[in-house]
């Protein structure tokens, strides 16, 4: 029961309510970064990274310090900073311990701080009202989610990049239409999952 | 500044530098509540007062604030008034509160704000600052009612929750979902590049990468390249 559980929740995560195709949450790196395969690779596992620490550390917060002693209304304010000095940190660390691992995804990490979905999802958590566990299992799916879109698409736009498509629609129009297309074909998961359990 | 400066300043925000459909900043919110007219409406509400709020205090602490923190003081100042707007719409409409859900808090990483605080409050007087807020709020505001309104009227067949009578028998549901949301968008500012002001795709390049507070990170990979192969085009042209 409790696997089960939890296996809901990840395919959840990464299919049906996939962060960026579904939820428009992360939008600006899904448009910005995902021109390379290896750049878009890059990103999708930073955020994965992020996101699993951001919950690790922001559900412990809420649920011990700030839902004891009635602050629940912080949670904005607390989460995006902790998250702000948590990616700061990430990247302190890296650089000084893991020197080539902070060369492949120091780039990313601090477009992360200001990322919709990595609040997004720490929020998410404490609305649904998961247990540590299940909140960390959620997380993994996102970003599962978010690095399963980016490189589809990184995909799909490399296709483009030698597609003659009409004036106007050059750049960025084209690339919401793709992506209107992608963001349809995961439309189907939708009935999958809830049949599957 | 004179007056005529100053209503320039207002304007720019609604038409010409709309950071919607010609900076195309804060894309999360633009694709997510325009589902309804009722959802864009709030959500353009709760933004424009945010950013002008936020904007007014950046620009009374510019002198304040030291360069090399500016970022972290400027999140914490606009997750302030977040959470004042959250108390304030849980207080009063907590219907709306309950449609807009995480999106609500999320306004605080909506590019818009932190990028006009960067790129304008923080060199700027408070009357100015107030002004280019709440213009570029509404031109938020009216970006996302534009959309709302093709999705809604075409999609669910009304407008604002009202049933328009021959609409609703050939709607197209896909509008409302998540792929109509950036198909919308999409031809949106397609349509903007065909009729809007020649230099918008400029402007993009240079707004959208001064005003996002991670563009010097990223200058260094996707933002500086995009800008060259945009230049490049731009010769070819």
């Amino acid at each position: 029961m409790d696997f089960k559980m939890l296996m809901y929740i990840l395919l959840v995560g990464v299919f049906v309510n996939n962060y960026v195709l579904q939820r428009f949450l992360g939008i600006c790196p899904f448009l910005g970064v995902s021109k390379k395969l290896d750049q878009a690779t890059g990103m999708g596992i930073s955020v994965i990274f992020v996101m699993l620490l951001a919950t690790a550390a922001t559900w412990p917060i809420q649920k011990y310090i700030l839902d004891p002693n009635g602050l629940g209304y912080l949670q904005t304010i607390v989460f995006i900073l902790v998250i702000a000095a948590l990616v700061q940190f990430i990247e302190i660390v890296l650089k000084r311990y893991i020197p080539g691992l902070h060369k492949s995804l120091g780039v990313y990490l601090p477009l992360i701080t200001t990322n919709c979905a990595v609040l997004g999802v720490t929020i998410n958590n404490i609305t649904d009202e998961y247990n540590f566990i299940q909140s960390m299992v959620s997380s993994l799916g996102c970003g599962l989610g978010f690095l399963l879109a980016m490189v589809l698409f990184s995909g799909v736009r490399s296709r483009m990049e030698g597609a003659n498509v009409p004036r106007a629609f050059k750049g960025l129009p084209i690339t919401l239409v793709a992506a209107s297309i992608v963001s349809l074909a995961f439309f189907g998961f939708s009935g999958i999952i809830d049949n599957l359990f | 500044m004179n007056d005529k400066k100053r209503l320039s300043v207002f304007l720019n925000g609604l038409i010409a530098e709309n950071p919607v459909l010609v900076l195309v900043l804060g894309t999360c919110p633009t694709l997510a509540q325009t589902g309804s007219v009722i959802a864009a409406l709030s959500m353009g509400i709760a933004a424009t007062l945010v950013l002008l709020c936020s904007n007014v205090v950046i620009s009374l602490l510019r002198k304040v604030i030291p360069d090399t923190v500016r970022i972290p003081c400027y999140i914490v100042v606009i997750a302030g008034f977040v959470t004042v707007v959250q108390l304030l719409m849980h207080a009063y409409l907590p219907d709306l509160y309950e449609m807009m859900g995480v999106y609500l808090a999320l306004i605080v990483v909506n590019c818009i704000i932190l990028g006009r605080a960067e790129m304008f409050a923080r060199k700027n007087g408070v009357l100015d600052s107030a002004l280019d807020g709440l213009g570029m709020g509404l031109g938020f505001l009216i970006a996302l009612l534009a959309m709302a309104t093709i999705r809604e009227v075409l999609g669910a067949g009304s407008f604002a929750g009202i049933e328009i009578p021959f609409l609703v028998d050939y709607r197209i549901p896909i509008l409302v979902q998540a792929p109509g949301g950036f198909l919308v968008f999409g031809i949106l500012i397609a349509v903007i590049n065909m009729i809007g002001p020649k230099a918008g795709e400029a402007k993009r390049r240079n707004f959208s990468c001064a005003g996002c507070p991670s563009a010097a990170v990223c200058g260094k990979g996707s933002c500086s390249e995009k800008n060259e192969e945009t230049n490049a085009k731009d010769k070819e042209d």
